[in-house]
């Protein structure tokens, strides 16, 4: 028989000295050739400004391979600096940042191909377990009018929450965790 | 949503969660075995000058995959109240006294079995203002990577045996019995070291690489 698995209990508001000692939300340097910014703010239910969770990234290299042993696709190549995680705290303003670059396209389920994307957590207090969501990028219309996770969202509004906007000299990709304008959230 | 605990009502999503089929997105993760530890990121009590004051304890235990599998070289951190209830966080209004030899943030990695240790002392419970007369039972909360990102896991160890636990909504958002007693570590006498710490076993399971997702869940 198999263990069963631990619960998940809400990462409260305390976590900051534990969690965020170490700056971890700039996974390339500003300076580096193919830097991208990415900045959010987290919202609740009422539309007011969350400032005490912390949101994580999780993405592939510019090739669109894994820091990762499962990811054993040896012809592309690996960037050992590039660990593809990032971890953020949202400040007074609910506002969270990364500095990255933009992950190539990887796998998905059957064999098809997922548009670029990053994997993302949000943990905060209120939370019971965190959420899952995934931010994609807006100049990639047509791998993203193909991609089998987002192409199966029939709610276009919903669809929509999930891709970054282009801002110029960032993207922005805004956490809603309930009400209009709700961020699509998964179930791993 | 856990209405009792009144900061769910306004940040838990309302609409349902949509179910991600599994991908090398999920399946690989942070391998954070590289974190850069210190020596003494695992004794809460030895990061300051002096001894904190309280009851000092040996916090161990496995992590473990769903399918049973240690999980190695990964990280684990972990934070806590002081003796006396008191967070070193600086939006902490309880007036309890702060220690000033005890930070309540530690860090390790797990061995190749997948064991962890850290020595810290037993936080003390703290009230909070989520209803009248509210106060947290004792605990550490824990944060784990594990093998992939799926695995990923923010937790709180709780002390068998607690008053608080019936009045508290965190510990009883989770709903089922059988998963609470999961989060409450076991008094260890093997643990236990005469003359020094009381011993206290807490075994975690993570969401595990080759379990099929849906099936492994409630």
């Amino acid at each position: 028989m198999s263990p069963e698995i631990t619960p998940s209990q809400t990462v409260g508001p305390f976590f900051h000295d534990a969690l965020l000692e170490e700056d971890r939300s700039e996974l390339v340097s500003p300076d580096h050739a193919e830097a991208i910014r990415i900045e959010g703010t987290v919202y609740d239910g009422t539309g007011e400004v969350v400032p005490d969770a912390m949101v994580e990234i999780w993405q592939a290299n510019r090739a669109g391979r894994y820091n990762h042993p499962a990811d054993d696709r040896e012809d592309l190549p690996l960037d050992e600096d590039f660990s593809g995680f990032g971890r953020s705290g949202t400040g007074a303003g609910g506002e969270f940042s990364f500095v990255t670059v933009k992950p190539g396209p990887v796998p998905g389920a059957n064999g098809q191909m997922q548009a670029p994307h990053l994997m993302v957590s949000v943990f905060g207090r209120g939370l019971l377990k965190r959420l899952v969501t995934r931010i994609y990028f807006p100049d990639e219309e047509e791998a993203n009018a193909s991609d089998p996770v987002l192409s199966t969202i029939e709610d276009l509004m919903l669809r929509r929450t999930l891709i970054a906007r282009d801002e110029g000299s960032v993207l922005r990709f805004d956490i809603r965790l309930q009400g209009d304008g709700q961020t699509a959230f998964f179930e791993l | 949503m856990y209405p009792d605990y009144v900061a769910t009502r306004l940040r838990a999503p309302k609409k349902p969660l949509i179910i991600l089929p599994s991908t090398l997105s999920d399946t690989t993760g942070p391998a954070y075995g590289r974190a850069p530890l210190r020596d003494l990121d695992n004794d809460l009590t030895r990061q300051h000058s002096g001894e904190p004051l309280g009851e000092r304890i040996i916090v161990t235990g496995r992590v473990l995959d769903g399918d049973g599998r240690p999980i190695r070289n990964s990280l684990i951190e972990i934070w806590q109240a002081n003796a006396a209830g008191r967070y070193t966080h600086r939006l902490d209004r309880h007036p309890a006294p702060l220690d000033p030899n005890f930070s309540g943030a530690g860090r390790c990695l797990t061995d190749d079995e997948g064991r962890y240790r850290f020595v810290t002392i037993k936080p003390g419970a703290y009230p909070w203002k989520n209803h009248d007369n509210a106060w947290r039972p004792a605990h550490i909360h824990f944060s784990l990577f594990g093998s992939a990102f799926r695995s990923r896991l923010i937790t709180q160890m709780y002390f068998p045996g607690d008053p608080l636990f019936e009045y508290d909504p965190i510990f009883q958002s989770v709903r089922d019995r059988e998963a609470q007693q999961r989060l409450i570590s076991t008094f260890d006498l093997e643990t236990t070291r005469p003359e020094w710490a009381l011993g206290y076993r807490f075994d975690i399971v993570l969401e595990g690489r080759e379990a099929t997702p849906m099936e492994s869940r409630r």
